[in-house]
């Protein structure tokens, strides 16, 4: 691709990550989660793809597999958390550790450390979409012919 | 903790997490990878079967997700707002098979699939399968059996490409997946008109508001339909023969389970979901395609030259009887429940034996192929030979497949024949019509790969395999042997839970 496109694409995909982990971040206070900010950081990888091509992004096949894999061991563990009570219980919500601030009723602008084994999930959701777009995207990138890239 | 009270859950769970892990444990060396899914399919076999027992000598389970505990399945406002899971003797049943061929499908392949085709992914898949099938077992929401409709499809369909070196293998994936992602929609499209019309998911909940309106009326067509094209009942069968032919044999017999778990989903929506607003026409529209598919599949199984189309031909046509046994039952229970429960326990019966019988003729399939690299009846021929043991499997497995006694499949026929024969005699003589076919088919394909002259020196086949077929083989002679104990103690509760059972599956979730 043209110098302009690959200016660009060197300034955006690094934001393009960072607003994907804000919505997987946030996904238990904004619209959005685990799988919408999975599939924004996802785009990032397409967008270096298109501009640099295949070779740029060929050595994160493995990474993304892994990165897939622990995503969905992540999320069945996290419902094994909640075994104290049933499964998928959520046994971290209020309990003052991790994301464990219990919310004060009423409205409030959206504190972050709340809702306790949502925010995890959502993270687990969000390495996994992102592990598994990127695989597919990086595998199209290599089954293309070598001029298309 | 109480761990008893947790079972259900854990049969899904343990093999999600088995199947997420599995990949990580292959990248590190494969005999850990190994290790990891004995000791994740042991846990669930054990699991599963824990929870058989509890079901059958305490009545139906119920386990609600996310919950403060297990039993509480009502919010405050006496409203099931959770999922839950109902298990109760038919969803015990349908794990049992399940975890019947996946134990017996994982030990198969340990030795059955090559390393570097990518051996690792396939058991990854299988274990998700599985997973996907005891969830639809087990599931008492709706939504909920949407979802695991669609693990397992997602999984069966990488399963059926695994031989994407083939040409053939992607084909049947992709067709599988347009039939599969189709009778999904229509599932979807169901479950959004029964919520759009009750506001509520609960499978239990719904059976007590159901009304049989117009709007019921389509959506269970629309659920008859989506299930009928994973069940691959004729006409809507045309995925089955490719899958069937394309996967690798422990692929295959997974794919059967998943069929049959798809069954079971569709009595579970005729018998507990419609059960209150049960209509003998819906019967006999069972009736009808389960005589389609089992004459059809019969009469297409004749002229096929392939081993495993063949028996692909074979399997499907025992959906038929499977659908004729519990649809008879269906056309008569509200007006003679005993004899209704009769047909159902036909059915049901077939299922298992069914599961055994066309799992080992699959396995044995695959080790010729294994064996010879080749599976056309024009080319194979004698042997017997050399693979005693696979010839002998593959003896069992069809003449149980035709009905013949002492095998299991003459049991089970005996029920559905006798039942469909006090419906309408012309019902049983179409169905004994086609178990003739049946029987010449195997017995031609027999002769020609089995018998005559040594045509080439196949490899031998690895024990582990053997010992896979050995058991369903076992399988087929204790089920033939002691029917009576097995209808007594796993087949009559399952089928009773269809249709007198099915105020005790309300309550369990329900209350009062």
């Amino acid at each position: 691709m043209s110098v302009v496109v690959r200016t660009i694409a060197r300034i955006l995909a690094p934001v393009i990550l960072v607003f994907g982990g804000y919505v997987i971040l946030h996904g238990h206070l904004t619209p959005g989660g685990g799988f919408q900010g999975g599939a924004v950081a996802a785009s990032a990888v397409a967008l270096v793809l298109v501009a640099f091509g295949a070779p740029a992004v060929k050595r994160l096949k493995a990474p993304f597999s892994v990165l897939e894999d622990l995503g969905g061991v992540a999320f069945v563990v996290l419902g094994f958390l909640g075994l104290g009570f049933t499964f998928f219980a959520n046994s971290l919500a209020g309990m003052g550790s991790l994301f464990g601030t219990p919310v004060p009723p009423g409205p409030n602008p959206g504190y972050l450390n709340t809702a306790g084994t949502l925010p995890l999930m959502n993270w687990a959701v969000g390495l996994k979409v992102i592990g598994g777009l990127g695989t597919v995207l990086v595998l199209f990138g290599l089954v293309g012919r070598d001029d298309d890239r | 903790m109480n761990l008893a009270a947790h079972a259900p859950i854990l049969a899904i769970a343990v093999p999600l997490l088995g199947g997420f892990a599995l990949p990580l444990w292959g990248k590190i060396h494969p005999s850990l990878r190994n290790l990891w899914l004995a000791l994740v399919a042991s846990l669930t076999a054990a699991l599963t079967g824990f929870v058989a027992v509890q079901v059958l000598t305490t009545g139906v389970q119920v386990y609600t997700l996310g919950a403060s505990s297990p039993g509480e399945t009502l919010s405050p406002g006496g409203f099931p707002i959770r999922i839950v899971l109902t298990v109760d003797a038919l969803s015990a049943f349908m794990g049992a098979i399940a975890t019947l061929l996946a134990v017996v499908a994982f030990t198969y392949a340990w030795r059955y699939l090559e390393e570097e085709e990518g051996k690792t992914l396939a058991l990854t898949l299988g274990t998700l399968l599985w997973a996907g099938m005891l969830g639809m077992a087990f599931t008492g929401d709706l939504f909920n059996l949407f979802v695991f409709f669609e693990v397992t499809s997602i999984a069966a369909c990488g399963l059926i490409g695994y031989r994407t070196w083939t040409s053939r293998g992607p084909e049947a994936a992709f067709k599988t997946m347009v039939m599969y992602t189709v009778g999904g929609l229509f599932v979807l499209l169901a479950i959004a008109l029964l919520y759009g019309e009750y506001g509520a998911l609960n499978l239990a909940y719904l059976a007590r508001l159901i009304q049989g309106t117009t709007v019921d009326r389509i959506a269970l067509g629309l659920l008859l339909g989506g299930f009928l094209m994973k069940v691959g009942a004729v006409p809507l069968h045309m995925w089955a023969p490719d899958a069937y032919g394309e996967a690798p044999a422990q692929a295959v017999i997974l794919l059967v389970a998943n069929t049959q778990t798809s069954l079971y989903a569709l009595f579970r929506i005729l018998f507990t979901l419609y059960g209150g607003v049960a209509d003998p026409a819906i019967g006999w529209l069972v009736v009808g395609l389960g005589m389609l598919t089992l004459v059809v599949a019969a009469l297409m199984a004749v002229v096929q030259m392939d081993l495993g189309r063949l028996v692909a031909f074979g399997a499907v046509s025992q959906i038929g009887y499977m659908l004729l046994g519990v649809g008879v039952g269906l056309t008569v229970i509200s007006s003679q429940p005993a004899f209704g429960l009769v047909a159902i326990q036909g059915g049901i019966f077939h299922m298992l034996n069914d599961a055994v019988a066309i799992g080992l003729l699959f396995l044995a399939v695959g080790a010729v192929e294994k064996a010879t690299g080749n599976r056309d009846l024009g080319n194979l021929g004698g042997l017997g030979h050399d693979l005693g043991w696979t010839t002998g499997f593959f003896l069992v497995g069809s003449l149980a497949l035709a009905g013949i006694p002492p095998l299991n499949g003459f049991a089970s026929k005996l029920m559905i024949y006798e039942s469909s024969f006090a419906l309408s005699p012309i019902l049983a003589a179409l169905a004994i019509l086609a178990s003739i076919l049946l029987l010449a088919v195997f017995v031609r394909a027999f002769q020609g790969a089995f018998l005559g002259p040594r045509l080439a020196s196949p490899k031998p086949v690895p024990t582990a395999m053997l010992v896979a077929m050995g058991v369903l083989a076992l399988g087929v002679l204790a089920l033939g042997l002691f029917p009576e104990l097995v209808v007594r103690h796993l087949v009559e509760p399952a089928a009773k839970a269809l249709w007198e059972g099915r105020e005790a599956y309300l309550r369990a979730v329900l209350g009062g």
